[in-house]
Parts: C-alpha cells; sequence; structure tokens
C-alpha cells in the first residue's frame, strides 16, 4: 500500500505531495523522542509524531520513512512544510490519536501482506 | 575508489539547517553504494553528533572521509567542552534546556547512540575549550 493509498483509506490530511506520495508503506512507529526516533525508524514506515518542528523533517530524511503523520489535527508549522517539500518528506495529518492511527496502519499493511 | 573528503559548517542553534551535513553524507554514501545498513548507522551516529554541536558546542565543523573500507566522521566545535565524559555517555543524562526539550531532544540517548552506532569513538574534550567527536564505521567489519 502506497502512502497516498493510506491517506485516502483512513481519511488523513495529505498536507504536501513530493513524489515519495506513492512509495510503499512497511511498517508504523510511533515515538516523539527524536533519538529514539532515529535510531529505530525503519526505511518504509510511516512515523507517528506530535512534533511539528523542522527536526522531524530532518529525521525523517535521514531515515527514510516512508512519511510523518501528525495526529490529532495538530498544527504543523509553515517552515516544516516547507522544508519537507525541499527534502521531499510527505506529511499527513489526521484528527486520529498516534495510538489509532498505528492501530489502522498496522492493520491494513498486514491484510495486504 | 579514491577519497572522498567533505567539510561542512554546522552553525550554533540554527534549528533550519540542524542535520543537513548528515543529510549530505547518507546521499554520498548512498550513491556510492555503501549498505543500507552501514548508511542507516553512519547517519544515527552524524546527527547526533551534528545536533550536539548545534545544541550545547555553539556550532562547529564537520569534517568527513570516506575511502573504500570505512568513513570517518570529525565533529569539532569550540563550545563549553564536557565536564564529566563518563557521566554525559550515560543514557538518560542530559544538561539539554527546556526549549531544547520541547523539540523532542533532551533525552540523554546522543552520546550513548553515537557509541551503539560507531565501530570506533573517540571523544577528546576539555571544559571552556571545546569538544572532538571522532567517528568511524566500518564498511565491512574488522
Amino acid at each position: 500500500m502506497t502512502v497516498k493509498e493510506l491517506a485516502e483509506k483512513f481519511n488523513y490530511r495529505i498536507v504536501n505531495t513530493p513524489d515519495s506520495i506513492n512509495r510503499q508503506v512497511t511498517g508504523a512507529y510511533a515515538c516523539d523522542l527524536l533519538s529514539h526516533a532515529m535510531a529505530k525508524i525503519n526505511e518504509g514506515d510511516t512515523w507517528v509524531t506530535v512534533h511539528t518542528n523542522l527536526n522531524v523533517v530532518a529525521v525523517a530524511s535521514l531515515t527514510n520513512c516512508a512519511c510523518v503523520i501528525i495526529p490529532e489535527n495538530i498544527e504543523i508549522e509553515n517552515q516544516t512544510i516547507e522544508r519537507a517539500n525541499d527534502k521531499g518528506v510527505v506529511f499527513l495529518s489526521s484528527s486520529k490519536s498516534a495510538a489509532l492511527i498505528c492501530y489502522e496502519i498496522i492493520n491494513a499493511i498486514k491484510d495486504v501482506r | 575508489m579514491g577519497t572522498v573528503v567533505r567539510d561542512y559548517m554546522i552553525p550554533a542553534n540554527d534549528f533550519t539547517v540542524a542535520g543537513e551535513a548528515s543529510s549530505r553524507v547518507r546521499k554520498i554514501l548512498t550513491q556510492l553504494g555503501v549498505s543500507p545498513d552501514i548508511v542507516k548507522r553512519t547517519s544515527i551516529a552524524m546527527y547526533e553528533a551534528e545536533i550536539n554541536a548545534v545544541i550545547h558546542g555553539n556550532g562547529g565543523n564537520a569534517h568527513v572521509e570516506i575511502d573504500e573500507n570505512k568513513i570517518y566522521i570529525r565533529i569539532s566545535d569550540e563550545g563549553p567542552g564536557i565536564p564529566d565524559l563518563e557521566l554525559a555517555m550515560q543514557e538518560g543524562y542530559s544538561t539539554a534546556p527546556d526549549s531544547i526539550r520541547e523539540m523532542g531532544f533532551g533525552a540523554g540517548m546522543g552520546l550513548s547512540n553515537i557509541k551503539k552506532n560507531a565501530d570506533i569513538l573517540d571523544i577528546q574534550t576539555e571544559v571552556n575549550k571545546g569538544t572532538t567527536v571522532n567517528i568511524t564505521v566500518f564498511f565491512n567489519r574488522p
């Protein structure tokens, strides 16, 4: 399942649309400690975090995660979206909690496998 | 392949470019066809050292050398230095201020993340002089 398909399936808002929106999602990860996320995110994971600062883009880019998902409609800083466009990092946003988002994604990719 | 040498400036407290040096090195390693596991370990170690220089070191420099066997990274700053390196190496110990913690840093995992992912880690530090972090990652573990 691609990032775009995932967003459409669960009604996540697509914040920006770099080419990587067509990447395959292979896992889900949630963590708000950046050092922990940096060390543990696997390539292809969706990363759910409440942080919306510029460092999220750097960590997403360095870990090559599939996309970043911001839960609970937390507002995303404009400079973060601009940087995400530069780096080709997709941001999604949802009214749901981090836990529910991970639950949905893990179930969805399990079905596909 | 010859040795690839790169130098990057790391500006102090500027999160608009924090991680940029690590990002560029990641790109070079990927282009050189280095295995994803090594790219990941190098990225983690370098990013943590780079962020430390941004947050604690008043900025600094990154010097990178890549040859056929390894990548060597030297991150140096002229910041306050680390008074007790053994304590600083302990996971969970952090001196980061609240403003930094609010961004998601300051978990006290930076140095231990570097240690876990580097094959060789050498830290030279002197109070009021600065800190130099030397990281080596071998492409084939010796």
